[in-house]
């Protein structure tokens, strides 16, 4: 696969080595020439020192015959310009860019942007994880299917404690499709599973309920 | 005219003037609180130290209200993005952006932008004096 990607800051060079190691062919371009000469050192020829929202420049790059197009610098308009100009100028098969500021991922959805990576929202979901502050984590969104998978923690005194998961009231289309329980190897759980608190549990729940799910599972 | 202007370099601060003289309430915003200096002293507009590429900022700025937003800050990724924002979420009417680059000024024009390239204006001027 020719992979382009836009931006050599710590995701763009870590993203490049991974897909060179896998096989593919790989493009970085980056605006600054000494972050471009480094990743020369580094990777081999495989940068391309200039602006990748321009037009000339992705025409040279070979954007024609690209098969992925992945933007991740710093500026989100860069990084908008760059993958309207892959997917509606060039029709690049697959486009995604990174977002920096969280409020733009309905904008770029709204300006025909769709794969978007929210690095500040998977770092905070990582956190909040990490942290136990949440009740519910997001694991992955399956945005065709409009499902989440998320991991929640049954919590002391929640509507969860103590029921069985066929008692849950979870949303229509909702799976429960694991069951962590410290001590024991983690299992499949049926409908007649009890759960105890501190019980972690990974679902498929439909795009959007979230909150619902947060409630049955928070005290 | 109610009138959001992104940028205020030389040509925004101008068009601003000359807007702000002419009677119309005019915006400005420039992330860079010294650019606002290049304004005369009887502006009688908004002057705001924001980014507008961001929908509350524009709020912020009366964008619901605006009958036009120019953007021209010297990078053509920002006026982009902030003259999409004002023409496909908020549907301001008239929307202007500058664009450098006059192959990108092309592909913006064809998703429906009113872009303006000075690289191609000066050239085509250039040309006109030089064949008088």
């Amino acid at each position: 696969m020719y992979v382009i990607i836009i931006g050599a800051g710590e995701v763009g060079r870590h993203l490049g080595k991974e897909l060179l190691n896998t096989g593919h062919e790989v493009l970085i371009i980056e605006k600054e020439h000494k972050v471009c000469e480094q990743l020369g050192n580094e990777l081999g020829s495989v940068s391309l020192c200039g602006d990748g929202c321009e037009v000339a420049l992705l025409t040279k790059a070979g954007i024609a015959r690209a098969d992925m197009f992945i933007a991740v610098t710093d500026e989100d308009e860069d990084n908008l310009a760059a993958c309207q100009i892959a997917k509606q100028k060039f029709n690049v098969p697959r486009v995604i860019a990174k977002i920096n500021n969280p409020r733009n991922e309905h904008i770029f959805a709204k300006l025909g942007i769709d794969n978007v990576v929210d690095a500040v929202a998977l770092i905070l979901e990582h956190i909040k994880a990490q942290a136990a502050i949440s009740p519910l984590v997001h694991l992955l969104s399956l945005k065709e299917q409009e499902l989440e998978l998320v991991l929640v923690r049954v919590a002391e005194g929640s509507a969860a404690a103590g029921k069985w998961v066929k008692e849950l009231s979870l949303p229509l289309d909702s799976v429960v499709s694991l069951l962590i329980r410290e001590g024991q190897k983690s299992q499949i759980p049926t409908s007649d599973t009890v759960l105890q608190p501190g019980d972690q549990l990974v679902c498929l729940i439909p795009h959007g309920s979230e909150e619902s799910v947060q409630d049955i599972f928070a005290s | 005219m109610n009138v959001i202007i992104m940028g205020c370099g030389r040509v925004g601060a101008e068009l601003a003037r000359l807007l702000d003289t002419q009677g119309h309430k005019v915006t400005i915003l420039d992330v860079d609180a010294s650019s606002f200096d290049k304004l005369p002293p009887n502006f009688s507009g908004t002057a705001l130290l924001e980014d507008a590429t961001d929908e509350e900022v524009l709020e912020k700025a009366g964008i619901a209200q605006a009958d036009a937003f120019v953007a021209v800050t010297r990078e053509d990724d920002k006026n982009a993005m902030a003259a999409q924002i004002a023409k496909q979420i908020f549907n301001v009417p008239k929307v202007i952006c500058r664009i450098y680059d006059p192959l990108r000024e092309e592909f913006y024009e064809s998703l429906g932008l009113e872009g303006i390239s000075p690289t191609v204006v000066f050239a085509r001027l250039l040309k006109e004096k030089l064949e008088k």
